[in-house]
C-alpha cells in the first residue's frame, strides 16, 4: 500500500517529535553523569554537555568516604528492606481476609480501609500523633505510618477474587486452616502482583525524604540519602540566591566554589543509582501493577 | 398481648445467635487474627488524626489532656480567613493545579495519541520505557536535575544563549515569575510517560474493526485519529478529569518546596507549606489544623461536585 505525502509528513513529525521526548528524558540524567565524573573546579567553567571533560573519581570518593553519606546509605537500605517485608505481609493478609466471602467483618474491615483513600487528618494532627506514640526521633516512624496503602490492598485483593475457589476448599477438606491457606496456596500464587507490589513499595520507601525532614531532621542516626541530598540541594539554592541578594549574579560562580556542583551531582546519582539499575529489569512489573490497578480504578 | 410462645422463643432465639457469633469467631479465629492488628493499626493511623481536627477549635497546648484544653470555636478560622499570605497561597495553590490541569492532564492524552500511531514495536517500545523512567525517581532528584539544567550556567541557558534568543544567562530559579511554569514542566516531564499508560491501554482495547470499516470508506490517519481512537478513550478521559478535579487543592507539595527559594516563596507557598512553615515551624497547631481542614473540606467538596458531574455525564454517554 502506498503512503499518501500526507501520512509521510504526519511520520516524520512523529517520530520526531518522539525523539525529542526521549532526548529530554534521558539528557538531564546523562548531564548530571557527567558533572558527578568531572573535576568539580573544572566543572565551575561550564560548559559540560554529556561526556565529563576532566574524568575523575573524586566526587564519589568525597562522598561515600563520609561516614555520614554510608550511615544514610545504610538507613535507607535498611528502611526499604524492612518497610517492603513488613509492608508486604500487611498488605497481603489484609487482601486476603476481606477476599474472603464468608468472613464476618469482611465489609467493615474493607471498608475502613478504603474511606483512608479518600480522608486523611492531615498534616498537623498526623504529625501529633507520632509525638504522643513515642515515634518521633526513632527508625520506626518509617516503617509504621505508611505500612498499608489501601490501593495496594485494593490491587491485590481484586487479584485474589480472580483466583479459582475449588483451590481453597479442596485445602479446607484436607484439615487446613485459613492461615495455611493464605500462606502455602493464596500467596504463590500471587507471586507477579506480590512482586509487582514489593517494587512499588520498595521505591516508595528508596525516595521519601519528607518523613525524615519532619520526624527526625537532627538525629544523624537516622538520616536517609534523600534526605541528605535535599540538604545540599537547598544549601545550594541559598548560596544561590544569597550570592543573587547581596553581590549580584557576578558573585554566584564564587558562590558555587563552596558547595561543587559535582558533589551534588554525585550525591543525585547515588540516590538515583538503585533505581536506575534496577529499572530496566523491572520494567515490565510495574507495567503489570499499573494495569491491574486500571482495570479495577 | 404478647403470647408465651413468644415469650419463650426470645431468649431462644438469643441464645442462637451467639451460639452462632461464637462458633463464627471461632471457625474464622484465623481469619480475625490476620486481620486484627492491621485494624487496630488502620484505627490508630489513619481515624486517630481526624480526631486531631478538634485542635482547630482548641487553643490547643501539647502535652495538655484534652479535657483541659481550651476551646475557642472558630476562632482559628477566623484569622486565617484574615491571614492575607493565606490568600497568596490559596492563589499559588489554585494557579499550579490549573496549569496542572491544563497540561499535566491533556500532554499524556497528546503521547498517546502520538505513540499508538507508531508502528515500529520496537522504537515504540524504547520510547514508551524512557518516558516512563523518571515517574520512579524521587522529587528531591528531580529538584536537583531541574536546578542544574536551568542554572545560570545551566543547559537552558547555554541553549538559549546558542540560539541567540537571549544575550545574558537568566537566573530561571530566582524570578517569581518562572516559578509557576517551572513546577509545571518539571511535573510533565516526571510524569508525562507513566500518566500515558491508562490512554494506551484504553485505545488497545478499542475495536480493530472500526478502524478496517474506517479504512474501506477511505478514511485517512487524522480522520481515524480524531473520530475513532479520541471517542474511543472518552471514557477513560472523563474518569480521569473527574479524579484531577476531585484532586486540585490536593497538589501535593514536595515539588514546591525542594524547588522553591527565598526569592520566589510568594509565588511558590501552596497550603501544606502553609501548614508546615506556620503549623509545625511555628508551633501554630490550631492555625495549621484549621487550614488543613480547609483544605480537606474543599477538596471533599470539589470531589463530590466532580462525581455527581461524571454521573450525569456518564448517563448521557450510556444513552
Amino acid at each position: 500500500m502506498k503512503r499518501s505525502a500526507g501520512d509521510l509528513i504526519f511520520d516524520v513529525i512523529n517520530y520526531s517529535l518522539m525523539i525529542i521526548l526521549a532526548v529530554v528524558t534521558l539528557y538531564p540524567f546523562l548531564h548530571v553523569l557527567a558533572v558527578s565524573l568531572n573535576d568539580s573546579i573544572d566543572t565551575i567553567r561550564g560548559g559540560i554537555t554529556i561526556f565529563p571533560r576532566e574524568f575523575t573519581l573524586a566526587n564519589y570518593k568525597e562522598i561515600l568516604s563520609s561516614p555520614n553519606i554510608a550511615w544514610a546509605t545504610f538507613i535507607s537500605i535498611a528502611r526499604t528492606v524492612i518497610g517492603t517485608i513488613t509492608g508486604i505481609i500487611a498488605t497481603s493478609m489484609v487482601a486476603y481476609v476481606i477476599s474472603r466471602q464468608d468472613f464476618f467483618a469482611r465489609r467493615f474491615v474493607s471498608g475502613l480501609f478504603v474511606v483512608t483513600m479518600y480522608i486523611s487528618g492531615g498534616m498537623i494532627p498526623s504529625y501529633m500523633l507520632m509525638r504522643s506514640l513515642h515515634l518521633i526521633n526513632t527508625f520506626w516512624v518509617y516503617i509504621f505510618p505508611g505500612l498499608i496503602s489501601a490501593f495496594n490492598v485494593i490491587v491485590l485483593r481484586s487479584y485474589i477474587d480472580g483466583l479459582p475457589i475449588d483451590l481453597q476448599e479442596s485445602a479446607k477438606l484436607d484439615g487446613a486452616n485459613d492461615f495455611i491457606i493464605y500462606a502455602r496456596i493464596i500467596m504463590p500464587l500471587c507471586t507477579p502482583v506480590i512482586a509487582t507490589l514489593c517494587l512499588f513499595i520498595a521505591v516508595g520507601h528508596w525516595n521519601s525524604w519528607f518523613d525524615t525532614y519532619l520526624y527526625n531532621p537532627f538525629n544523624e542516626k537516622l538520616t536517609t540519602l534523600q534526605f541528605e541530598l535535599q540538604k545540599m540541594l537547598t544549601n545550594a539554592q541559598a548560596q544561590m540566591t544569597s550570592s543573587q541578594d547581596i553581590y549580584g549574579f557576578a558573585h554566584s560562580e564564587q558562590a558555587k566554589r563552596i558547595s561543587p556542583d559535582s558533589l551534588r551531582m554525585a550525591m543525585t546519582i547515588v540516590a538515583t543509582l538503585p533505581i536506575l539499575v534496577v529499572y530496566p529489569f523491572v520494567q515490565k512489573y510495574f507495567m503489570q501493577g499499573l494495569i491491574l490497578g486500571a482495570v479495577k480504578s | 398481648m404478647k403470647s408465651t410462645g413468644v415469650d419463650t422463643s426470645m431468649p431462644m432465639n438469643r441464645n442462637l445467635k451467639r451460639k452462632n457469633i461464637w462458633s463464627t469467631i471461632s471457625q474464622q479465629k484465623y481469619l480475625i487474627m490476620m486481620c486484627l492488628p492491621f485494624v487496630i493499626w488502620v484505627i490508630v493511623f489513619a481515624y486517630v488524626p481526624l480526631w486531631g481536627w478538634t485542635m482547630a477549635f482548641q487553643d490547643y497546648r501539647p502535652g495538655l489532656p484534652f479535657s483541659q484544653q481550651e476551646w475557642v470555636g472558630f476562632k482559628y478560622f477566623i484569622e486565617l480567613f484574615q491571614d492575607n499570605y493565606f490568600y497568596l497561597v490559596l492563589r499559588n495553590t489554585l494557579a499550579m493545579s490549573l496549569l496542572g490541569l491544563a497540561f499535566g492532564f491533556t500532554l499524556p492524552i497528546v503521547l498517546a495519541l502520538l505513540l499508538n500511531e507508531i508502528k515500529n514495536d520496537l522504537f515504540k517500545r524504547t520510547v514508551q520505557t524512557v518516558s516512563y523512567l523518571p515517574h520512579f525517581v524521587s522529587w528531591v532528584v528531580v529538584a536537583s536535575l531541574v536546578t542544574e539544567m536551568l542554572s545560570g550556567s545551566g543547559t537552558v541557558n547555554n541553549i538559549l544563549l546558542a540560539l541567540g534568543i537571549i544575550d545574558k544567562p537568566i537566573q530561571f530559579m530566582a524570578q517569581p515569575q518562572y516559578f509557576w511554569w517551572i513546577v509545571t514542566g518539571a511535573d510533565v516531564w516526571k510524569e508525562i510517560g507513566w500518566n500515558s499508560i491508562i490512554f494506551l491501554a484504553a485505545i488497545s482495547s478499542i475495536n480493530p474493526e472500526l478502524y478496517e470499516a474506517a479504512t474501506v470508506d477511505g478514511a485517512g490517519r487524522f480522520t481515524k485519529m480524531l473520530h475513532i481512537t479520541l471517542p474511543g478513550i472518552m471514557p477513560t478521559v472523563m474518569v480521569i478529569l473527574v479524579m484531577t478535579i476531585g484532586n486540585l487543592v490536593n497538589i501535593g507539595f514536595e515539588k514546591q518546596m525542594l524547588l522553591r527559594n527565598p526569592l520566589v516563596k510568594e509565588y511558590a507557598d501552596v497550603i501544606d507549606l502553609y501548614i508546615l512553615d506556620f503549623g509545625i515551624g511555628g508551633a501554630r497547631y490550631a492555625l495549621g489544623t484549621a487550614a488543613g481542614m480547609f483544605k480537606s473540606v474543599v477538596s471533599v467538596i470539589l470531589l463530590f461536585i466532580a462525581n455527581t458531574f461524571s454521573k450525569r455525564f456518564a448517563d448521557i454517554r450510556v444513552v
